[in-house]
């Protein structure tokens, strides 16, 4: 017990500020930042097991947010239907010419030796390949951008609960983690991160610009949720009496009936977004919870001892007959799967998917100062990173505008040097990061909660 | 007649503006070469370190502004350049001094020294915002146009015009100064050939008496001054905004990498590299086929290889190509 007293006191004091918000600000934004500590969390895992686990930097976090994100538009959003018969066929056909334009280049791969004439080849075929999709897959993408433009204009999904995406997102995302670790993995670490962080930002273009796919920057809004709706709940009968119980000595107090029930409305409309939230919460938490679970276990296992060994000593673990690349191959496909369970579940929260929105300040450097501040190796300790940075990250405008107007006390409402520092306080949160993040770089290398790993 | 039209339709869209981006992305990538051959880390401020010099430039050119100093045709910002220099070179060694030295010092490996690179890229931005705002800022003045395509199109009696841009001359002709002074100071300089031998073998550098922490300062203060023009002149020549100059880290990485990490020739030649590949491939072709082929084969589509959405694409895919083929880049990386 005693050596995992920092662990709770730490968790303690975190949750103790979470309630704190609830009593002074409100429960609704306490549960709201709440909510994205466990998204935050889920990322910083995904991120701490390519980091903490086995060394690999992923720079393209972004991207694969945003493929989960995708998989939740793709899963829950019902079929279009007229844009399926004005230009489906195109585009099952350009899939199918996708395929076997893949399959041909690996056919070409395995079969010839490596030579300049075989690289030819594949150039040609790579080619000549983009040409005809482009040439098959236009009028179809015109077609069913057409459909209706302002309402769908894209193919829409599957129709199906949102909550399948979760792992479609996570299936979606280990897929290009594993496209990309074939080509980038055997790059030095900074390369990695360089080829990471551009390819995310492709990943982006094509999420933004590939109209047909996914509606682009007209957003896809309306996304069916997996917890009720706070409009029906305000007129479900065991809702209301949930909430007469809760708030009964607050209305005991009011005598007057038509007073009463106007207060005990105003109590139905609040309960209700916090019932919603609380649903998220739990459907998190368990998410949270299975993976940690999991990872906790990997990590005591003999695969994350061999996974540490090739962090500590690759050559070392080489020798010893550890493929490494394999492994290495391995761990950036889970985390990244991780990372896509995360994109999935934040769309879910939002309800609507905004690929304009995706940006690698908020969403790839963000998550690495999750895990660096929290502690990289370590899992409570990413999940901590999570929590206490997202918390700043949403908090420091108002500490921000609270040391401002104090600083700034002696001077008059009107002075400019004032009204513009209270203009730029939005960005005092860029400020906390980096000065945290250079901080704890400094004094506390390896986070809140350092690795520790015991041998038994 | 046609001929010629095509050619100086190429001329107007996409040799001159790619000879322009070329030179702030060149700017930009010896900047990134010369941290990491030096001091041996990707440096992800560097985009924010140039919307930094930039902002500092914009408050000097207001400032002069204010004064009723100008330059007449030319714009008033490169008067400011000299002291925004002085000022970004101060704040690369206090950065230097109070993050980037205890890493140094204690031989920590390349990717804490990125990380930490993070954070300064996170401060910095937050002083740039705070200070200047997200929004965007035109700060040029003097003669927008060197030749106008009205004008020039009377000159020759052409149908396509040739519009050179001032600020695309000014651009061009800072850039060749600059990176001829920096080559003569690297290769012909006492000082600079230490540099180059420091960045080839830290070890027999030492040996042989050259000082570490005179070569450290000397590399930031050439950052400073690369940091500050290469910023000025993207933010003279499109306009200054904090999120683009973010952005342009990647086409930066990318030239650097191109070209050879390491390698400051490489980088400038990297940075034309993926400009001119950027703009050539993200062209819609359409009126220049209708000049060249007769009527019957005009293209009904724009011709156009990749929709301007995916200019990242295309650097990016340079990257890969150069990294799997010749991982070292086009021209040898690693040796200054």
């Amino acid at each position: 017990m005693r050596k995992n007293l920092n662990v709770i006191a730490a968790y303690t004091i975190m949750m103790g500020l979470i309630i704190l918000v609830g009593i002074f600000q409100s429960w609704n934004i306490a549960l709201s930042i709440f909510n994205l500590c466990l998204i935050s969390a889920v990322m910083t895992m995904g991120a701490n097991i390519q980091w903490g686990y086995a060394g690999l930097i992923n720079f393209g976090i972004m991207g694969y947010t945003a493929l989960g994100g995708l998989a939740a538009v793709l899963i829950s959003v019902d079929p279009v239907q007229e844009a399926w018969s004005a230009g489906g066929s195109n585009i099952l056909l350009s899939l199918l010419l996708i395929i076997g334009m893949v399959l041909a280049v690996r056919y070409v791969l395995k079969k010839y030796e490596k030579s300049k004439v075989r690289t030819y080849i594949i150039a040609t075929i790579i080619i000549a390949g983009i040409i005809i999709i482009r040439f098959v897959s236009e009028p179809g993408i015109e077609a069913i951008e057409e459909v209706d433009p302002a309402k769908t204009g894209f193919l829409g999904g599957f129709g199906l609960p949102i909550i399948f995406s979760w792992i479609v997102g996570a299936l979606f995302a280990g897929g290009l983690a594993f496209v990309i670790g074939k080509v980038a993995l055997g790059l030095r670490a900074d390369y990695l991160a360089i080829a990471t962080l551009l390819i995310s930002e492709i990943v982006i273009a094509i999420i933004k610009h590939e109209d047909w796919l996914t509606r682009g920057v007209k957003n896809v809004i309306g996304l069916k949720r997996p917890a009720p709706y706070e409009v029906n709940l305000q007129q479900t009968d065991w809702f209301i009496n949930l909430v007469e119980k809760f708030n009964l000595s607050k209305l005991n107090l009011i005598t007057d009936l038509t007073e009463r029930q106007a207060a005990l409305n105003q109590f139905v409309i609040e309960g209700s977004s916090i019932f919603v939230k609380l649903c998220y919460s739990g459907l998190f938490l368990i998410v949270v919870i299975i993976l940690l679970i999991l990872t906790q276990k990997a990590l005591y296992s003999p695969w994350g001892r061999m996974m540490r060994a090739i962090r500590d000593n690759e050559e070392a673990a080489n020798a010893m007959g550890k493929n490494v690349v394999k492994q290495h191959l391995l761990i950036f496909v889970l985390g990244s799967a991780i990372v896509g369970i995360a994109g999935a579940m934040l769309v879910t929260q939002d309800g609507l998917f905004t690929p304009g929105s995706y940006r690698p300040m908020r969403y790839t450097f963000l998550i690495w100062v999750m895990v660096i501040v929290g502690g990289s190796g370590n899992n409570f300790g990413a999940i901590l990173g999570g929590f206490v940075v997202w918390f700043l990250w949403i908090e420091s405008a108002p500490i921000g505008l609270y040391l401002v107007n104090l600083t700034t006390a002696g001077l008059a409402d009107t002075h400019f040097l004032k009204v513009h520092l209270i203009e730029s306080v939005p960005y005092f949160r860029f400020l906390m990061m980096g000065i945290g993040l250079l901080l704890i770089m400094r004094y506390r290398p390896k986070g809140i909660l350092p690795e520790k790993i015991e041998i038994k | 007649m046609d001929y010629i039209n095509a050619i100086v339709l190429l001329l107007n869209y996409i040799f001159v503006p790619a000879l322009a981006y070329g030179s702030q992305l060149a700017l930009g990538a010896i900047f990134v070469t010369l941290i990491y051959g030096i001091l041996r880390f990707a440096n992800f401020a560097t985009g924010d370190m140039m919307s930094f010099g930039t902002m500092v430039t914009i408050l000097f050119t207001w400032y002069f502004q204010s004064l009723g100093i100008s330059l007449g045709i030319l714009p008033t910002a490169l008067i400011a350049i000299p002291f925004a220099i002085i000022f970004m070179v101060g704040y690369m060694l206090l950065v230097d001094k109070f993050v980037f030295k205890y890493y140094r010092v204690n031989k920590s490996p390349p990717v804490q020294l990125a990380m930490v690179s993070i954070g300064v890229m996170f401060v910095t931005q937050a002083v740039v915002r705070i200070i200047i705002g997200p929004s965007d800022r035109r700060f040029f003045d003097g003669e927008k146009f060197l030749i106008k395509a009205g004008e020039f199109k009377e000159m020759t009696g052409l149908n396509e015009g040739l519009a050179i841009k001032s600020t695309q001359v000014i651009t061009i002709v800072v850039t060749l100064i600059l990176v001829s002074t920096l080559f003569w100071f690297l290769n012909k300089t006492k000082t600079g050939k230490s540099m180059r031998a420091y960045s080839d073998n830290e070890d027999l550098a030492l040996l042989s008496g050259i000082d570490p922490k005179k070569i450290v300062m000397i590399t930031w203060i050439i950052a400073g001054v690369l940091a500050t023009i290469g910023g000025a002149l993207y933010g003279l020549d499109k306009s200054f905004k904090p999120f683009t100059y973010f952005n342009n880290m990647l086409p930066i990485f990318a030239a650097a990498i191109v070209g050879g990490i390491g390698n400051p020739f490489g980088a400038f030649l990297g940075g034309y590299v993926i400009a001119f590949s950027e703009i050539l491939l993200t062209y819609a072709y359409k009126k220049f086929f209708m000049y060249l082929l007769p009527e019957s084969l005009e293209p009904n589509t724009l011709v156009q290889l990749l929709s301007t959405d995916y200019k990242f694409a295309v650097s990016f895919s340079i990257l890969v190509i150069v990294l799997l083929y010749r991982p070292s880049g086009i021209f040898k990386g690693k040796i200054l």
